[in-house]
């Protein structure tokens, strides 16, 4: 039992995730979330922001709006991705593996003045 | 022997006396001497040419005296030139910090005219400019702040043919505006005549702010190897390369503001603004960031840090389309790049009915239909049609509704009030046709015709 409580630990990973800009409207108007995403994407390879995007949006996000957040596949133009603090092409983009403890957050840029 | 003694004494007494006298001579001529030197020296420092004038001592005396402006801090603000584009929110408070700490010649783009719904937030504007000019309402009150500086109207709005000629003579340009096209036509027009951007954003409770294009370098520039200097700052196009969905651009009309946290936003710009200038280093390396606020989170102010200039950015890299020629020219279509949203047409003629059509249809309360007002909750608390019954668009799916033969739809301007109908129907609420379900045209806007004393809350 204590054995297998351990490989489960070792097969999610604990991140912090937040939405900022209006974009935690769509994720149940939190704007911090604590989740354990797992470690392994559908093809067996380490689960990187592409991953974790697809993710929260079949997990998290219970707004039937999902174009808001996704298009095409990855977060929507107008959106901006941060990887503990530093915009995601500091970091590779949607290619970044996802480490224990990352702080992910999406920003909805603003318009109004 | 008397004699001779009394005769030198007298000689002595004489002596002495034609000293006395030529002493008192020399003092007196000393003293004109003294008194005349005293003002020539008076009147020469009367002549000194001091730098700044003399009621700007006073003035600006509380900035002069930090070390981050001092003397040529103030100078340069005497000197510079700086654009609010946008009169509104951002734009008022960024304007009467620049006016305030002198910056010599401010410049204010901006078509509107002031309205009712601006005062709250709009710190320039009072109630009895209401459908004045937002530019001349502005230079008014910036005038009698501080009348010693040149304020230059621009009264119409920005389009790809005026931002060139309107920007080129201005140092710096402050982004206040409202909406996407706008916002790429500034950004782009900045990179192509190398001036700093101030930019900055709010809605809601929450705020942005960056600084592009700085240092401000030509489009697709590369420092020299062995040189000092740095590369260029990212523009808008670098940071937001495609415009967001028009379907997810929310105004403030739409989604609210807060006064106070658009006012920080403003007053931040005025303050970036400030350090450009008054520091005098235009070329300074300078790690670009976005500064966050919330004003609900616990801790409101967040920096995050952006990327350098985007490889093949179509505004600022070597590789770029956004051309002098192409802007001038009327070719680059910024409405159209940023998308139109399409009018809401979710439901046949059949399906809609006019306020003053169902208010006459419909007697109050009647047992055999319901009215469904798909507003959020704040909204429908604020003010709502008698008889209504609130459900939010977004819990249609989750609610049940009263049995009754029909269902009336409404929201606040007739597009939610279609999609939240025929989301019903999808539902299959309609019972397979047996139930009618539609909306009323035009929303509570359109009930005003009804009832002019229905409140209208923007």
């Amino acid at each position: 039992m204590a054995e297998k409580t351990k490989t489960n630990k070792e097969d999610f990973i604990p991140l912090t995730v937040e939405f900022s800009g209006g974009l935690e409207m769509l994720f149940s108007n939190q704007k911090k979330h604590d989740v354990s995403i797992p470690a392994r994407d559908e093809s067996g390879n380490s689960s990187n922001i592409a991953f974790l995007v697809r993710y929260l949006c079949d997990n998290l996000m219970k707004d039937p709006k999902k174009e808001f957040f996704i298009q095409d596949n990855t977060v929507r133009p107008g959106i901006l991705v941060l990887i503990n603090d530093a915009d995601w092409q500091l970091e590779g983009e949607d290619e970044y593996e996802v480490k224990k403890g990352d702080n992910i957050l999406f920003v909805s840029t603003l318009h109004g003045g | 022997m008397t004699t001779t003694i009394d005769t030198t004494i007298h000689t002595l007494r004489e002596e002495i006396a034609s000293c006395e006298t030529r002493l008192a001579e020399l003092r007196t001529q000393l003293a004109a001497a003294e008194a005349r030197s005293q003002t020539e020296s008076r009147n020469e420092q009367k002549a000194r040419k001091w730098p700044l004038e003399k009621d700007d001592y006073k003035r600006y005396g509380r900035q002069l005296i930090l070390p981050e402006i001092g003397l040529q801090g103030q100078l340069r603000l005497k000197k510079a030139s700086v654009l609010i584009v946008g009169v509104g929110g951002l734009g008022c408070p960024a304007a009467a910090y620049l006016a305030g700490a002198g910056v010599g010649t401010i410049g204010f783009v901006d078509g509107d005219t002031v309205d009712e719904s601006n005062l709250h937030r709009q710190i320039l504007h009072t109630t009895p400019k209401v459908g004045m000019s937002k530019v001349d309402s502005a230079i008014d009150y910036c005038k009698s702040l501080n009348p010693t500086l040149t304020y230059t109207p621009h009264r119409t709005p920005l389009t790809p043919q005026t931002a060139l000629p309107t920007f080129t003579p201005y140092d710096l340009v402050l982004d206040c505006t409202d909406n996407p096209a706008t916002r790429y036509l500034i950004s782009d027009t900045c990179v192509l005549l190398c001036k700093p951007l101030v930019s900055a954003s709010a809605l809601r409770t929450d705020g942005q702010l960056m600084l592009l294009n700085h240092p401000s370098r030509p489009a697709g520039s590369v420092p020299a190897r062995d040189s000092d200097s740095p590369p260029g700052g990212p523009c808008y196009r670098c940071v937001f390369p495609r415009p967001p969905p028009a379907a997810s651009v929310v105004s403030c009309g739409e989604g609210g503001i807060l006064g106070p946290v658009v006012g920080v936003m403003g007053v931040l710009q005025a303050l970036e603004a400030i350090k450009l200038i008054a520091g005098g280093r235009r070329d300074r390396r300078y790690e670009p960031s976005l500064l966050l606020f919330s004003a609900t989170a616990d801790a409101p102010f967040r920096s995050v840090r952006l990327a350098a200039r985007r490889p093949g950015c179509a505004a600022c890299s070597a590789r770029a389309t956004v051309t002098r020629d192409a802007l001038a020219g009327g070719s680059l279509d910024y409405v159209r790049f940023c998308g139109a949203v399409e009018p809401v047409r979710a439901l046949g003629p059949g399906e809609r009915v006019g306020a003053r059509e169902y208010y006459a249809e419909e007697p109050d309360p009647d047992p055999d239909h319901v009215l469904v007002d798909v507003r959020d909750k704040v909204q429908f608390e604020l003010c709502s049609l008698a008889g209504s019954i609130n459900i939010p668009y977004s819990e249609i799916a989750a609610t049940a509704l009263p049995p009754r033969r029909r269902i009336y739809v409404v929201c606040r301007l007739g597009n939610d009030s279609q999609l939240a109908a025929r989301r019903m129907k999808e539902l299959g609420l309609g019972a397979g046709g047996k139930r009618w379900i539609g909306d009323i045209r035009g929303g509570l806007s359109a009930w005003r015709e009804v009832d002019g004393e229905f409140p209208d809350y923007g």
